[in-house]
Formats: structure tokens, C-alpha cells, sequence
């Protein structure tokens, strides 16, 4: 054999090699089956142990590597030994959630805590049709750990339960309480003596004060434009109210060329139109973005309370990032310009299949009691979906204004959850939509026609579960 | 020595089948059988239902749009690649000042040879991040460039008329290296006596390249061809890196497609390994196709 052969052969080799690793999905089926009940820990209920947890059962934990880090979670770990002493914890960090964790489930193994979260998310949509979630609902009527007198379901802010819920059952804890708005820095503001404008005309000629000064109004994740349909689609509902966001919700036909989304898309487009967008920005992935706003590269950003904690390392002192409120379009908007979406996020999940269900759902009370989560907003300056976690905990700046602002907003809050029910709409479809529009290669009817053909692509598509919301 | 022949292909052929039948073939298989299901990846319950995943693929546009950027890949990326291949292997190999005896690269031949090796030796990853922070529209190497000229600079990554070129670029830039060394190997292998009598004869260097080198070297480009044909099929890590096929899909190639449906928003798994059917299939009529095109007598200088 000579040289030549042995390319030729390695050639060959290397065509068999090549898409095997496109098919490695394929090794984790088949295995597995129906686990037996017997395995599962249980232990006795009493008033101590409402949940019923195996005090020396294990507890096996999978945390999301991202913004958070992971050391919030350790002390919730230890918060957890420390009421069951012979519990052994399994802590684990991944930033690759769907790729590592796809074969436990399969096989039937799954961790008993799994913080479902960042890019290599599980398709919520998957996980629920698939019947591979715990029922949390035993959760949200145990005691609280340390508000006496309270269930867990008591203690959380309003909101919170609907997010995770689908077709009824609680099945996911988003832990955290997130506020979508527009930040700018209130440093440069008050330097420049610019006040954020309440409505959409104002905005719009703050805008041009603000180009003319020379600095860039507007920039955004142009390789993630879905941050921007995030402005809009709230834009939307202050004009026509709640309503706007159940029909996009529940995929009604043409919820996305509704006359509200209409109006607020062809609102948007001013920006694009008159240039106020930061030279560039449809290049910019999310951190580099972030990154040219906090240098004062531009004044506004859309982003939700996540912001602070991620752009921690670069923000220069007494920046003060400050989170508001979309302008209003009018006065014939239903809901007042304070209104803001406020919603859960960061999601956590005890699989269906846990050996240690107790165990993960007691963990959640341990997170969710006064304690946990002032430990994580202090650890990690980001809010919890407890009420009243905050007090007694020094909040850093622009947390605080989320703070203020969720406050403000109060009962006129709005959320919408499709991207939940249908996480490939936000993450692909919408999104696509999004980057055609601002970077001015659509017009406003075309970008809502595009996102509408997204949304109808859903509907039509049957091997995808459809959840209704009720208004 | 016959009877010694069976023990010793039994101890050092067997047990290698064996590992690649675990772990290549019975995936292979076990990938077509998924592709017949709607299984999706979280349980181990999956219904059968029979071709309609690859009736799906047919109608599925954002599938025919990733394999209509894999065809512009399937037709540009190996000939670019093995086109400067060649170029700078023959300038390394016999570039040289003309009008000097025998045949010389070009100075600093080893220096180039080092360079050119570089982007082998990162890995992939590396290379989409580097190449993330060339293409960076406001301070990148490139857009600062074009800027300090005084001329004006697309968003390169950021713009669908400009994204595709963008990565198209990086793979060729990756991968050419490789395909210099490999060339220039096979060069040194062609014995001196023919090129001092091409040039005796007064042929040109473009008509040494074609006439002689191109000829001689024949089997390992169709080697190369077959190799960059199949990552021109793939091209999975690069884009996803880069651009994760947007931006409005301009990017798109259809392993991005298939990891996509499985692992990034969706979680069909029947459905993706139904595309990567697809792309099993397509990858081997390529890989046979350009065998087959490319078959030429054999010379053998000995």
C-alpha cells in the first residue's frame, strides 16, 4: 500500500466519520423503560416534613453556569443539609444543559434539581408534552420554611405561578423576577440634562437631541435581535392592553398584525428610519452591545433586570444604569406609561423521573423560604419571585430601580409567555423577523407579516403541543 | 506461514470491527430507525411513523434554504481551497527567482510553510472567536482597515448579503493551510529530473503547474476534494460559532438545521436525525460522485 492509498483510505475514514458526530443523538435512545416506583426515595410526612423528603436520601443538583455563577446554589445546598444533615448533595455546574442531561432522561436517571436555563436550554414545549416533569403543586401548598402562618404559594409575588404553569399544573419554579424595559445611564442624563420621555414623541425627538450631541441613540444585540421584539410587542399592549399579548399567546390567527402591534411597529420604526440606531449594531452580539452602551456608545438599550449583574466587570463607576418603562403611544393607551413587564425567569424543574422528588421539591422551599432568597439577591443582585425577600438587603443601583419601577407599575404589569410555550418562535422566528426589521431591510407591515408566518408555521405544525392561557 | 496468518488477523482485526461496529455502525442504524419516529428525546416513548419526518423535510423550507448554502459551499469552498493550495505549494516548491539554475522556492519558503500551518494547529473554536472579533463592525481588523482607508465598511456578520461570503472566507482561510503542506508533500515526492527537464524545455510556470505537477499530483487533490467536499457538507462548527445561521438564516447550512431541531429550540429528535439521513446520504453520493469524476490512469514513476 502507498501513500497514496493510505489518503485515499483515510479519505474514506474520515466521510464515514464526519456526520457521525451530527448523529451522536442516535446512542441515547433505546435504553431505559418505566422506572420502578420502589427505587424512588420517600420518606414520612409529618408537620416537620410536609413534603414527605427521606432525610438521607441523596440529592443530586444541576446548576446553569451562566450570569449567576453557581455559588448562590451551594448555599441553598447547605441551607438544605443543614435541616437534613445525612443528605448528601450532588452539586454539578453546566453551561450545556440539553446536550449533558439529554440521555439521563432518556434513560430514566435524571438529577433531581436541574436549573433549565441559557442557550443549551431543553425546549420547555419537549419537556412538558413528554410528561418528564414533576408536579410542583405540593410545593405551593406546603408551609413556607420561615413565614409562619403562610404556604410557599402565599409567599410568591403574583405572577409567578402562571409562568410555569401549562395546561394548569405548576410544573417549572422560575426563580428569579425579571423586569423587561429600556435602560439608559441616569450619569450621563443628568450630565446632559436629558429626562427620559414618558411618550413616544418625545422619545422620539429626545432621539434627535441625542444623535445631535453625537451620541448614538439606540444600539441592540443585532446577532439576537429578538431583544428588540421585547420593546415592541410591549409597546403594543400599553396601547391595546393585555389582550394583545394573550392572542399572540394562544397563536390566534393574525394576533401579530393586530391594529395595537401595528401601531407600535410602525412607532419603531421610526428609529430605524430616521438612523438613531448605533452604526453597526446589527453585527453586535448581546455583550458587545451591552458593552458600546455602557462605554456611552449609545443612550438606550433594551434589556431586562439581568443587565447589572452582566455587564458588572465593564460598567464604569457611578454609571448608574436605570430601567424604564416603554413610552406610551398616546393617551389612548389602556394601560398607564408606568406599566412594565415584570415577569419570572430562571427557570428550575424536579424531573418526572427523579429518584429524589421529595427532596428536589423540598429544595425549592428552601430556595423559596425568606432566607434563600435573600441570600441570592445578595449574592447575585437579582430579584426572586419572593415578596419581600429585598427588605434588609442592600440592593446595587439599578436593581434598585427595577425595584421601584416594578412598584410603580404595581397591578398594570404585563408578561407574555410564548416564548415559554414555543421557545423556537422567540428564538428563531421572531427573531429573524426582528433583524430584517432593524436593521432596515423591512418595513413595519412585512416584519409583523413575517413574524405572523412564524407564529401560523407553529400553529400548523401538529407534532408541537399548543397551550392556551386565559386572558 | 499460512497457519500463522488466522490468530494473528483474529487478535488485531477483530476487536477494532467489533469497537466500530458499537460505536460507528450500530448508531448509523439506530439514527435511521429513529428518523421513522417522532421520538422527542425525553422519554424513551416514540410512535413510529414511517416516512412522514422526510415528507416533512421536502416541504420544510428553512431546510432547502440551509441545503441551497451547503450546494454554494459544496461549489466554492474545495475549489478556492485547493486552487491556492496548489498556488502556494507551487511557490513554496519551485517559486523561485527564475533564471537560476534548478528548481528553488521562494525565500523564506519555511517560514511561509509555519505560517500557513497556523490555522491548523487552532482549534475550530478559536478560529470562529478570532475571526467573530475580525469581522467586529465597529472595531475590527477589517472595519478598521477599510475606515483608516477612508472607505466605507459593511456589518460584515451582521448584514445577510455579506454574512455567508464572511464565513465562506474563514473556511477557506482554515483549511488551506493544511492543503499547502499536504500539496507541498506530494510536490517533493515528484522526482527533481522531470521539472529541470520541463524547464529545459522552456515551459512557463503556469504550464509546469498544469502540465506536469497538477498531473502527477492528481491523486492526492482528488483526496482533497473528497475531504473539503465533505466539510463543505458540514461546515456545522464554524457557522454555529459564528453566526448560528443567521442572520434571517442567510447563514444557514444544514447541520445547524439539524442541531437546531434537537438541541437548540426544538427538541425533535426523530425529526433531526431524519435530516441527518439526509445528510448521510447526500455526503456519500458527493464522496462517490467526485471519486468517480475524478478517476484518472494512474502514474507511477519508479
Amino acid at each position: 500500500m502507498n501513500r497514496r492509498d493510505i489518503l485515499r483510505r483515510s479519505a474514506a475514514a474520515g466521510l464515514l466519520a464526519t456526520p457521525a458526530a451530527g448523529l451522536l443523538a442516535g446512542c441515547a435512545s433505546g435504553g431505559g423503560g418505566d422506572k420502578d416506583d420502589a427505587t424512588a426515595y420517600k420518606g414520612t410526612k409529618s408537620e416537620q416534613n410536609p413534603l414527605g423528603v427521606k432525610e438521607d436520601a441523596p440529592l443530586e443538583v444541576v446548576i446553569f453556569g451562566g450570569g449567576f455563577g453557581e455559588e448562590y446554589a451551594k448555599a441553598h445546598e447547605a441551607m438544605y443539609t443543614e435541616k437534613y444533615p445525612k443528605a448528601k448533595v450532588k452539586h454539578s455546574v453546566t453551561q450545556e444543559i440539553s446536550k449533558t442531561l439529554q440521555p439521563r432522561f432518556v434513560d430514566g436517571t435524571p438529577p433531581d434539581v436541574v436549573n433549565n436555563s441559557g442557550a443549551g436550554q431543553i425546549d420547555f414545549n419537549g419537556l412538558v408534552s413528554q410528561n418528564a416533569l414533576a408536579d410542583l403543586g405540593e410545593l405551593l401548598a406546603a408551609p413556607s420554611l420561615d413565614v409562619p402562618g403562610k404556604t410557599v404559594k402565599d409567599t410568591l409575588l403574583p405572577g409567578a405561578v402562571e409562568v410555569g404553569s401549562y395546561d394548569g399544573k405548576f410544573l417549572v419554579l422560575n426563580y428569579t423576577y425579571t423586569a423587561y424595559g429600556i435602560w439608559y445611564s441616569s450619569k450621563l442624563f443628568t450630565e446632559r440634562k436629558w429626562e427620559y420621555a414618558k411618550t413616544w414623541d418625545e422619545h422620539i425627538a429626545l432621539c434627535k437631541q441625542i444623535k445631535a450631541a453625537g451620541i448614538a441613540p439606540w444600539t441592540y444585540a443585532g446577532l439576537h435581535p429578538r431583544y428588540m421584539s421585547w420593546p415592541v410587542i410591549a409597546t403594543a399592549i400599553k396601547l391595546g392592553g393585555p389582550s394583545v399579548a394573550t392572542a399572540i399567546d394562544n397563536l390566534e390567527p393574525n394576533a401579530w398584525k393586530s391594529d395595537s402591534m401595528r401601531a407600535a411597529a410602525d412607532a419603531w420604526y421610526q428609529i430605524v428610519k430616521d438612523k438613531y440606531i448605533l452604526e453597526g449594531s446589527p453585527g453586535l452580539d448581546h455583550k458587545q452591545s451591552q458593552t458600546a452602551w455602557c462605554q456611552g456608545k449609545a443612550a438606550f438599550i433594551s434589556c431586562g433586570s439581568w443587565l447589572e449583574s452582566e455587564q458588572k466587570d465593564v460598567t464604569p463607576a457611578g454609571f448608574n444604569m436605570t430601567i424604564a418603562p416603554t413610552p406610551s403611544l398616546g393617551s389612548g393607551d389602556k394601560l398607564p406609561f408606568e406599566a412594565i413587564r415584570g415577569t419570572a425567569g430562571e427557570p428550575f424543574m424536579v424531573p418526572a423521573k427523579a429518584r429524589n422528588v421529595a427532596g428536589g421539591l423540598e429544595y425549592f422551599r428552601t430556595m423559596l423560604s425568606l432566607k434563600g432568597a435573600q441570600d441570592f439577591t445578595r449574592k447575585v443582585s437579582s430579584l426572586t419571585v419572593v415578596a419581600g425577600a429585598t427588605e434588609g438587603v442592600e440592593l446595587p443601583y439599578g436593581l434598585n430601580t427595577v425595584v421601584k419601577a416594578l412598584d410603580a407599575s404595581g397591578a398594570n404589569g404585563f408578561n407574555w409567555v410564548y416564548n415559554n410555550y414555543y421557545r423556537k418562535l422567540e428564538r428563531n422566528l421572531v427573531d429573524a423577523a426582528c433583524g430584517e426589521f432593524f436593521s432596515g431591510r423591512t418595513s413595519p407591515a412585512e416584519f409583523l407579516e413575517q413574524c405572523q408566518k412564524g407564529a401560523d408555521s407553529i400553529a400548523q405544525d401538529t407534532s408541537v403541543k399548543k397551550y392556551k392561557r386565559a386572558a | 506461514m499460512r497457519h500463522g496468518k488466522w490468530p494473528l488477523i483474529v487478535t488485531f482485526l477483530v476487536p477494532p470491527v467489533l469497537l466500530y461496529v458499537a460505536f460507528v455502525v450500530s448508531p448509523y442504524l439506530q439514527a435511521f430507525q429513529i428518523s421513522t419516529t417522532d421520538w422527542l428525546g425525553y422519554s424513551p416513548e416514540a410512535n413510529s411513523v414511517g416516512l412522514a419526518n422526510f415528507k416533512a423535510l421536502w416541504h420544510d423550507d428553512y431546510v432547502w434554504n440551509a441545503l441551497k448554502n451547503n450546494a454554494i459551499l459544496l461549489g466554492l469552498v474545495p475549489v478556492l481551497t485547493i486552487v491556492l493550495g496548489l498556488f502556494f505549494a507551487t511557490m513554496l516548491a519551485m517559486g523561485g527567482r527564475s533564471g537560476r539554475a534548478g528548481v528553488t522556492g521562494v525565500r523564506g519558503g519555511a517560514f511561509y510553510r509555519t505560517v500557513y500551518f497556523f490555522p491548523q494547529v487552532l482549534s475550530v473554536v478559536i478560529i470562529a472567536l478570532l475571526w467573530k472579533e475580525v469581522y467586529h463592525p465597529n472595531k475590527g481588523l477589517l472595519t478598521s482597515a477599510l475606515h483608516g482607508l477612508g472607505l466605507p465598511a459593511p456589518t460584515w456578520l451582521g448584514d445577510p448579503s455579506t454574512a455567508f461570503w464572511c464565513v465562506l472566507a474563514v473556511m477557506v482561510w482554515s483549511n488551506v493551510g493544511f492543503y499547502v503542506v499536504l500539496f507541498g508533500a506530494a510536490m517533493s515526492a515528484v522526482p527533481k529530473e522531470i521539472y529541470e527537464a520541463v524547464l529545459l524545455d522552456g515551459a512557463s510556470r503556469f504550464t509546469t503547474l498544469r502540465r506536469v505537477t497538477l498531473p502527477l499530483l492528481w491523486d492526492t487533490v482528488q483526496v482533497a476534494w473528497v475531504y473539503l467536499a465533505i466539510f463543505a457538507l458540514d461546515g456545522f462548527i464554524l457557522v454555529q460559532l459564528m453566526t448560528n445561521g443567521g442572520p434571517n438564516f442567510s447563514t444557514d447550512v444544514i447541520g445547524v438545521r439539524m442541531y437546531d431541531t434537537a438541541f437548540g429550540s426544538e427538541t425533535k429528535f426523530g425529526y433531526a436525525s431524519a435530516i441527518g439521513v439526509v445528510m448521510f446520504f447526500l455526503t456519500l453520493s458527493v464522496a462517490v460522485l467526485s471519486l468517480r469524476i475524478g478517476r484518472r490512469d494512474r502514474i507511477e514513476y519508479s
